[in-house]
């Protein structure tokens, strides 16, 4: 099985690591793993996170890039399509479609994030955010610039800063996108990621050389804020808490981007004989890396230096990042410095990211459609504007955002990489996707993982989901037993469901509809192609 | 900060450190077999008299 496929591969083997990592570095390195292994204490956390790291992360990862670059060969790069290839049926096609609205629709929101960064990177070094010690203050400002109290208000004269932020990372990731894969995602990953090792660096270095900052408050040490993050609490009894084994895995899950579709596109673009044994675990590894050597360093002992534990419980990842942290910065010495390095260095997190989520539906737009680059980006680039902008309209309480987040890039995460698993272990079978994943491996992936990934892997994903759905879809209480839904079905189906939540439902149910019957369209195109014995190559630009 | 604290941050922080590390090194210090291409200095035709 041949398809209409565009000849773009990766310059080099680093180039392909450090966009692969660049996708999985992002915000919640940063912020949401600091937050999740102080809450459920240190050492019961880290054992389920390196747990959920052996037998669900590097596996999936490992999977993912041997379907892509299998499905690669064959022509295909877009999920629709390395669907079609995988399962050999029509039918498969349209499984695809996730791979696809998973990194579109994520997007949408993303980028509006990607901007609250740079806003802030850029009003650290012009002084506006020295908005004094009062941690109300900071609020205020999040709330007023990402539109939280009101909708439409970020599109009203005087509030519009963040808009013009988003205008700007918006346009840069598409620019980026429409110079291609060697001159745009890989050209800017080798660049944008050593320098965000370099600034994290930095400022681990001057969170760790703060000291005690009050002399007046000489519990609120770096040592203590340390400690806060990282002393173990009853590890036996933390380790029952099921809640505690969901955010490990969760957290791992989302943090190397399986599951999205990106991975498996981007190892399309590797030859035959390229290795993906090691350089999927390097580029697992260079995300771990950042999320527990980098981002458990600065992000937990800086707030606690300044604010004391009270200042960080119950802060969520907006919160931490876009609250607490910029006042942190601002009691710092040279908290123009510090706060404009840690927020740039958000961005380039971000943006490798964010230029991830694009390039699985412009591979699509291009040998599915026939697409030339610049109709694909332009076409992609209405498609998410209008996503966009209705996540900027409805900002009040950030509700389409998070209602899109949860629904899609939650839930349908962990379906897509149960999929994808599953098809590895099962449908490609573990004997074929082993000798297929070893072909120009430059190391043998350890014969204990092959019943991992085609028992425990399958079984974990499972179970987690399981957990998912009992604890934040039904509400499950496992003191009293009882089941409450949670917001985000109340928000749906609940008395007084929100509008907002339930459009957001609508605007991505329009998005499947549109993208079933763009794959439709390009399955009649593959088939016709494969009849007539010759690939139909998509218009060059 | 607990000496418990200490031994799970070294040992968390270490882990990943020294994977990445290695990762880095292997991906850095790989060298592609070079493909031997027979030249036509190679080709021994035995068409000219070696003395």
């Amino acid at each position: 099985m041949t398809a209409p496929g565009n000849k773009e591969r990766w310059s080099s083997r680093l180039g392909v690591i450090l966009a692969v990592a660049g996708s999985a570095v992002g915000l919640g390195n940063f912020l949401r793993f600091p937050g999740l292994a102080a809450q459920y204490g240190s050492g019961a956390f880290m054992i389920a996170y390196f747990t959920s790291l052996l037998v669900l992360g590097i596996p999936i990862c490992w999977a993912e890039w041997t379907l892509g670059r299998y499905a690669g060969q064959q022509g295909f790069h877009s999920s629709p399509g390395i669907f079609y290839a995988l399962i050999r049926h029509p039918i498969g096609k349209y499984v695809g479609v996730l791979g696809m609205l998973i990194p579109v629709v994520i997007y949408m929101y993303y980028v509006y994030i990607e901007a609250w960064c740079v806003g802030y990177a850029f009003y650290f070094l012009n002084g506006r955010l020295n908005l004094g010690g009062d941690v109300a203050a900071y609020g205020d400002f999040w709330s007023r610039f990402v539109g939280a109290n009101e909708n439409g208000l970020t599109l009203s004269t005087g509030h519009n800063q963040a808009v013009m932020f988003l205008l700007l990372v918006f346009a840069l990731n598409f620019y980026l996108i429409y110079r291609g894969l060697v001159k745009g995602i890989e050209f800017f990953c080798k660049y944008a990621m050593p320098a965000l090792i370099l600034l994290a660096l930095i400022i681990v270095a001057r969170v760790l050389t703060l000291g005690t900052p009050d002399p007046a408050k000489p519990d609120q040490s770096v040592l203590n804020g340390l400690g806060y993050m990282w002393n173990p609490g009853d590890v036996g009894a933390q380790l029952r808490n099921p809640q505690l084994w969901l955010a490990a895995s969760g957290q791992i899950f989302f943090s190397l981007s399986v599951g999205f579709g990106i991975v498996i596109t981007y190892a399309s673009y590797l030859t035959r004989k390229d290795d993906v044994v090691l350089s999927g675990l390097s580029a697992s590894a260079a995300n771990e890396f950042c999320e527990v050597a980098l981002g458990g360093l600065i992000t937990v002992p800086a707030a606690y230096v300044f604010l004391g534990a009270a200042g960080i419980v119950g802060q969520g990842t907006f919160g931490l990042g876009f609250k607490v942290l910029p006042l942190v910065f601002s009691k710092m010495p040279a908290p123009w410095l510090f706060g404009a390095m840690f927020f740039f260095l958000l961005f380039l997190a971000a943006i490798t990211s964010s230029l991830s989520m694009l390039q699985p539906g412009i591979a699509f737009l291009e040998e599915g459609l026939g697409l030339n680059r610049k109709q694909s980006v332009a076409l992609l680039g209405l498609l998410t504007a209008i996503g966009c902008a209705f996540v900027v309209y409805f900002s009040k309480d950030l509700k389409a955002l998070d209602t899109m987040d949860f629904w899609v890039g939650t839930v349908l995460i962990f379906v897509m990489a149960t999929i994808l698993i599953i098809l590895f272990g099962w449908g490609l079978g573990l004997e074929r996707g082993w000798k297929e994943a070893h072909y120009g491996a430059e190391m043998r992936i350890p014969d204990f993982f092959k019943p991992i990934i085609k028992y425990v892997s399958p079984l974990y994903l499972l179970g987690v989901f399981a957990l998912f759905f009992l604890f934040n879809v039904f509400g499950w209480n496992p003191t009293t037993g009882e089941f409450k839904p949670t917001g985000y079905v109340r928000d749906l189906i609940g008395p007084e469901p929100s509008t907002v939540a339930r459009m957001s439902l609508v605007l991505i149910a329009i998005t499947v509809i549109f993208f079933l019957i763009l794959i439709a369209t390009a399955g009649k195109r593959w088939q016709k192609a494969e009849t007539a014995g010759k690939p139909e190559t998509p218009k060059q630009t | 900060m607990t000496l418990a604290g200490w031994i799970i941050m070294c040992l968390s922080v270490g882990l990943v450190t020294v994977l990445f590390i290695w990762c880095l090194y292997r991906v850095l210090a790989y060298k592609p077999p070079v493909e031997k291409l027979h030249g036509i200095d190679d080709i021994d035709t035995h068409d000219v008299e070696s003395d």
